[in-house]
């Protein structure tokens, strides 16, 4: 089934969750998106309440219980996991495991869904390599070893490396999650500047909230009522935000554009 | 566009080299000592000054330093795909019950004949009857081995599990061997001794085919293989399929390390060491390097324990197991007490 749209993701009436032998357990449900292309997206949520399990289904690690979802005007399930590489790529919160890739190989590791069967890179593989750690500003630790970076540098890199995937689509799961201030801006203006200026579709799912309020185009929030997407200035105006925390800990304030903290 | 990534043209070109010298030593050495000219000779195919000579070089020490050459590659290459998959630097054929397995499979087929079928004589007993036996034995232990590690999958516990199928395989083959006959017993340990010779000419046809088949394997999982070292889940969004990738690695690893165990037995440490060993000289876990370098660096290893085993003028030849153990064993720890982290 193929359904015309402009839209690079589009999600109606999607539930969310696992389903074992004997249950299956919803984690949200009644989920609707419509995003453009060219947006950075900012995922909000408390921790627990289904951020990595709607980032799971939307890459097609997981499956969805319920609704549909259209990726490029195409339907998530007719995917193939090679041409879906195509499409999407992911930086994981996961570590890396132990090994002495250099940043090279692992960014080049990227080109992977287009080399031949031995994984030759051809010299437009190179190209494109080459502009990764251009637009992540990396190229000078092009010949260190994984291992020897710091979190900042890693995290540059494995964006370096999604970069390298050549997909409009680039999903990040909590990508600052280990960085200070400095780092954690830096790695959100570049996320920016990838949407803005390579009109890459961007999602990030963050408890960033504040940083997010600042730079996303789109917000998605999940909160224990409901699943909200759209602009940031609309879901401002909607006052929405103000469902995403406890409202005794914590409130939005329209006039300084953050979350603050109620006073005790 | 120069491609950053290192070849190590070099260092390759160095090991090929070392290769083709050890491979010739050890050719000369053995318990008749024969001129190093009349060895050329011989090799190339020239008028030998003595027949025996020739008889010597051609039918005994140039299919076993074949076989020892296939063996050092084929363990090394299986202990590199092991540590890869298990992302676990203690991962080995040997830790994770593939060589008991094929024990098991050759213990049932000596040790258990007569209890099932006292009709077949211990002597009939080739080494493609083996050969099948250990192969069998080796994939069940390995299969049921990766059923438990995709349940558990935390690898300590694959590596005990791995440990747990070992004992049990030791002791299903204790109980066998309590209800063999002394000849039968004799045979069995003579083959966990380990031993590169007395291989024909057709028996190394045989194991360099399946051997073939592995590495052909192998060398199509290059590619996923290096993927998984950023783990499965960056992998799957590569659009690398990892259960294929997996049951490929299985196969390609049952088939070398089966084929090689039966025909040569349970060789120790190999299949550990010289993974280790390779990293530690090529820095690199890009397989397309590690591969070539493992295999390459494991037939010299066997050459050289081949080499030492020979007891050089001597008439007898010590059991190669020891040899690689003797070797193997200090290196390990000599690794773990440099604490020198590996990586893998």
């Amino acid at each position: 089934m193929k359904l015309i749209s402009k839209h690079i993701i589009k999600v109606s009436n999607l539930s969310i969750g696992y389903t074992s032998k004997k249950e299956v357990k919803t984690i949200a449900s009644d989920l609707n998106i419509e995003l453009n292309a060219g947006n950075l997206v900012c995922l909000l949520g408390e921790n627990g309440i289904g951020k990595s399990t709607l980032l799971r289904t939307l890459t097609k690690v997981q499956p969805s219980l319920k609704g549909a979802v259209f990726i490029n005007s195409t339907k998530l399930a007719t995917y193939n996991y090679a041409n879906f590489a195509k499409i999407v790529s992911l930086v994981l919160t996961e570590r890396l495991p132990d090994s002495s890739l250099t940043v090279y190989e692992l960014v080049a590791l990227g080109r992977q869904p287009y080399t031949n069967w031995i994984g030759y890179l051809t010299t437009e593989d190179l190209l494109i390599i080459e502009s990764a750690f251009e637009k992540t500003n990396t190229k000078h630790l092009l010949n260190s070893k994984c291992y020897e970076l710091s979190d900042g540098q890693l995290q540059k890199v494995l964006i370096a490396r999604a970069l390298a995937q050549n997909t409009p689509i680039i999903v990040l799961d909590e990508p600052t999650a280990h960085l200070d201030l400095h780092h954690t801006i830096n790695t959100f203006s570049l996320l920016k500047n990838l949407a803005t200026e390579f009109k890459k579709t961007i999602i990030v799912s963050t408890h960033e909230v504040n940083l997010a309020l600042q730079l996303a185009d789109e917000l998605w929030l999940m909160t224990p009522s409901k699943f909200i997407s759209g602009k940031t200035s609309e879901l401002i105006k909607n006052n929405d935000l103000d469902l995403l925390f406890d409202s005794n800990l914590i409130s939005y304030n329209k006039t300084l554009n953050q979350f603050t903290m109620k006073n005790p | 566009m120069v491609n950053p990534i290192k070849s190590y043209r070099n260092t390759f070109v160095l090991l090929l080299i070392t290769l083709l010298i050890v491979s010739f030593i050890n050719i000369s050495l053995g318990s008749v000592s024969i001129p190093i000219k009349q060895l050329f000779i011989t090799l190339f195919d020239g008028e030998v000054a003595k027949e025996s000579w020739r008889t010597i070089v051609l039918n005994y020490r140039l299919p076993k330093a074949i076989t020892a050459i296939i063996v050092g590659s084929g363990l090394s290459i299986s202990g590199l795909l092991m540590q890869t998959l298990f992302r676990n630097p203690l991962a080995g054929p040997f830790v994770l019950g593939i060589s008991s397995g094929a024990s098991l499979g050759v213990a049932i087929l000596i040790l258990g004949a007569s209890l099932f079928g006292a009709s077949i004589s211990s002597y009939t007993f080739t080494n493609f009857g083996l050969a099948i036996a250990a192969s069998i034995g080796s994939f069940l232990v390995l299969s049921a081995v990766m059923i438990a590690a995709l349940k558990v999958r935390n690898t300590m516990s694959i590596l005990i599990i791995g440990l747990m199928f070992g004992s049990l395989t030791a002791a299903v083959i204790s109980v066998l061997a309590y209800f063999s006959s002394a000849s039968e017993l004799q045979q069995y340990m003579f083959w966990s001794f380990g031993s590169l010779g007395n291989l024909s000419w057709n028996e190394i046809i045989a194991l360099i085919s399946i051997f073939s088949i592995g590495i052909v394997l192998v060398i199509f999982i290059i590619k996923p293989l290096n993927s998984l070292l950023v783990g499965e889940n960056y992998a799957k969004s590569m659009g690398v399929n990892v259960k294929l990738t997996r049951n490929i690695t299985l196969i390609s690893t049952s088939l070398l390390t089966g084929v090689i165990t039966s025909f040569s037995g349970p060789i120790a440490f190999i299949g550990l060491a010289v993974p280790h060993l390779t990293k530690l000289l090529f820095n690199t876990s890009n397989h397309k390097i590690l591969l070539p370098a493992v295999a390459i660096s494991g037939a010299i290893i066997m050459l050289i324990c081949d080499s030492i085993a020979q007891l050089p003028t001597s008439e007898y030849t010590l059991p190669i197991n020891a040899i690689t153990s003797l070797f193997g064993a200090p290196i390990i720890i000599w690794l773990l007490v440099r604490k020198r982290k590996i990586y893998y």
